[in-house]
């Protein structure tokens, strides 16, 4: 099992969604978040001052599938978040230890 | 079929039957009750739905009903214009009452999420004490000497000024009748003239809150709130609007009509403006606001869009502001002042927002929001006494201004305002007042304070008028600055006017009110917000 997170512009949060749901993805966890990368924020006039915005908001996914799910969803992932402008996130993928579903206590492939 | 929807069958059922019942209510009224028409026939029951019969000569109270001689026809008609004017002048105030609420979200919009509760709840209060203030002392310091209001139909005599005489003059210091509304204060024109006055101070006394939020003592707040009320903005006013000596400069010296503010840029607005900035010079800038180097950081508001609710609020209440001031629906000079009043706002919003397009790249709403207020302001002292060019003239100069003062004061004097308040109601305020010495066309105003003749400025003919202007521009200023800074001054000394920077940091809402304004809202404490310099100021 595989945990993989994405980091995406939130407009982009829509299509990405309908698209893992074509392909059958059966949770997500969804968190708007702030950051900065390569393009380190922005200049911003408020009342004739510049000022630096130095996160820009994101929305962050989470999702656990099993190894053989993995290149599929991140390649739907990446069809939809690009944008092919600075800014458009990143994904990163970690190893799952074990997954429990709480109401059942099933453990896991059966429990993603 | 769902217990949802059986519910909506019987509501339509039930609105049904409620519309046929009407229907039958007609039907039954088709058949005429015997005899009921005979007795008198200038009465009849007869509904009229036209509106054009409503009212006639059975509604004029006289001896022999249906029958008033001429005195009993005078006393009508002379009722009826007293109560146009008091009902115009209610209204209208009621209208001011609402800008409360304008100024509370402009103010609480450009300011920061974790103050909000605190920036609102001195908008709040600020009413509430203002009010009780005025009607303690504040409105007898005003208008106890302002004599018989003749648009009121005022019987009873607010006369008594105090006066001192210089030059073989008298010179009209401060009113001392109508303390607590009370004895032979307990009047109608007295009442209605006290409820439109209040909404105007407590105009003036809610402007320093926006200069001063984000980092001023609540408890503070509180006493300065009577001070205003009972004191700086009254003595002042009695001077222009309650037959002071500003108002008699020119039956004295023939300066024009004397000093002529007719809804306030100068008596509510500037004091205001001026107020707020002996209150940010007390206080200080909020932590965060200057680099070490001196320059300014930005610290954007954090609801643009309640900011630009409350600035229309505000527009909408200036309706009431300044043709309520004529305090007669029965001047119709209303309907050249209110066109004025939205002409200059338009100029002022347009104004504002172009210059900082073209110097700034964008169109910043916040400005757009300032422009159209700095527009209001200015037109205030002259709407009753320009045309239509000029009132746009006034409005585009109004928003130029605004933006000009807003960075002078930001970056020059490095006085800290957060919304503008210092620019928009004292800069404004004192361009609106000497506007009128310009451009007054002489169409109205005949004996106005006392002076024949109708009220001219320096581009029709008189340039003593501008004087006069210039005069009460002066003493504005020197008199409500050094008041104003007295009081904060001696509330740092008893109470203290500053938050401790750690409340500052954290946010005023909990420390000072006790509960968050966005309880549910996790804030994310940019670095940009609270420690530009890296340190606690």
């Amino acid at each position: 099992m595989k945990k993989i997170e994405a980091i995406i512009q939130p407009f982009r949060l829509e299509p990405v969604k309908e698209a893992l749901h074509a392909i059958s993805v059966k949770g997500m966890t969804v968190t708007e978040v702030k950051g900065f990368g390569v393009q380190k924020g922005l200049r911003e006039v408020y009342r004739g001052m510049e000022y630096q915005v130095d996160f820009l908001p994101k929305v962050k996914i989470e999702i656990v599938a099993a190894d053989d799910k993995v290149q599929t969803i991140v390649d739907t992932i990446i069809s939809k978040a690009r944008t092919g402008r600075i800014g458009d996130g990143k994904i990163f993928i970690y190893p799952v230890a074990e997954v429990i579903r709480i109401r059942t206590g099933e453990t896991g492939d059966a429990a993603v | 079929m769902s217990s949802k929807r059986v519910t909506a069958i019987y509501l339509l059922a039930f609105i049904l039957v409620l519309l046929c019942a009407p229907l039958a209510a007609a039907a039954a009224e088709e058949a005429p009750p015997a005899a009921a028409a005979a007795a008198a026939p200038a009465v009849t029951d007869a509904p009229d739905a036209g509106g054009a019969t409503t009212g006639s000569v059975k509604d004029v109270t006289a001896k022999e009903a249906g029958k008033p001689t001429l005195a009993e026809l005078m006393d009508a008609v002379g009722h009826n214009k007293i109560s146009i004017n008091i009902v115009w002048t209610l209204i209208t105030g009621y209208l001011v009452m609402f800008m409360q609420l304008g100024f509370a979200l402009v103010e609480t919009g450009f300011t920061r999420a974790k103050n909000a509760a605190h920036t609102m709840l001195m908008n709040f209060m600020v009413y509430v004490i203002g009010m009780l203030g005025f009607w303690i002392c504040g409105f007898a310091f005003m208008f106890g000497g302002v004599g018989q209001v003749a648009n009121l139909g005022m019987l009873a005599n607010l006369g008594n000024e105090v006066t001192i005489n210089l030059f073989g003059k008298d010179f009209g210091l401060i009113g001392y009748k109508g303390f607590f509304l009370a004895g032979g204060s307990y009047d109608v024109s007295i009442f209605t003239l006290f409820l439109f006055q209040m909404v105007f101070m407590d105009t003036t006394a809610t402007i320093p809150t926006g200069a001063m939020a984000e980092r001023w003592k609540f408890s503070a707040f509180c006493v300065y709130g009577f001070f205003i009320s009972m004191l700086i903005y009254p003595i002042y006013g009695n001077w222009v609007w309650g037959g002071g000596w500003l108002s008699t400069l020119g039956a004295n010296f023939g300066l024009g009509h004397g000093a002529v503010d007719f809804a306030g840029s100068g008596v509510v607005h500037m004091v205001g403006g001026v107020t707020a900035l002996a209150g940010a010079i007390v206080l200080g800038p909020r932590i965060g606001k200057y680099k070490k180097d001196g320059t300014p950081n930005a610290i954007p508001g954090h609801h643009i869009p309640m900011g630009i609710a409350g600035a229309l609020i505000l527009a909408f209440g200036w309706f009431g502001f300044n043709p309520g001031s004529t305090l007669a629906g029965t001047d119709l000079r209303i309907g050249v002042i209110a066109v004025n009043t939205m002409l200059a706002s338009a100029g002022g919003a347009l104004s504002a927002m172009i210059y900082m397009w073209l110097r700034f790249g964008k169109p910043d709403p916040t400005m757009a929001v300032n422009g159209l207020l700095a527009g209001l302001v200015a037109i205030t002292a002259p709407c009753a006494f320009v045309n239509a060019p000029a009132a746009v003239l006034i409005g585009l100069i109004a928003g130029i201004l605004v933006v000009l003062s807003v960075l002078f004061i930001d970056g020059v004097l490095k006085i800290d305002d957060p919304v503008g308040a210092i620019s928009v109601h004292g800069t404004c305020g004192a361009w609106g007042v000497l506007s009128l010495g310009l451009f007054a066309d002489g169409t109205y105003g005949d004996k106005w304070n006392n002076v024949e003749g109708t009220v001219k400025g320096l581009f029709y003919g008189d340039a003593s008028q501008f004087v006069a202007q210039f005069i009460n521009v002066i003493v504005n200023f020197v008199f409500v600055f050094v008041a104003a800074y007295l009081t904060f001054k001696l509330l740092e000394v008893v109470i203290g006017n500053r938050v401790s920077a750690e409340v500052e940091l954290g946010g005023l809402d909990i420390p000072e009110t006790g509960v968050l304004a966005y309880p549910d809202f996790a804030l994310l404490k940019g670095k940009r917000e609270d420690t530009a310099n890296g340190e606690l100021g």
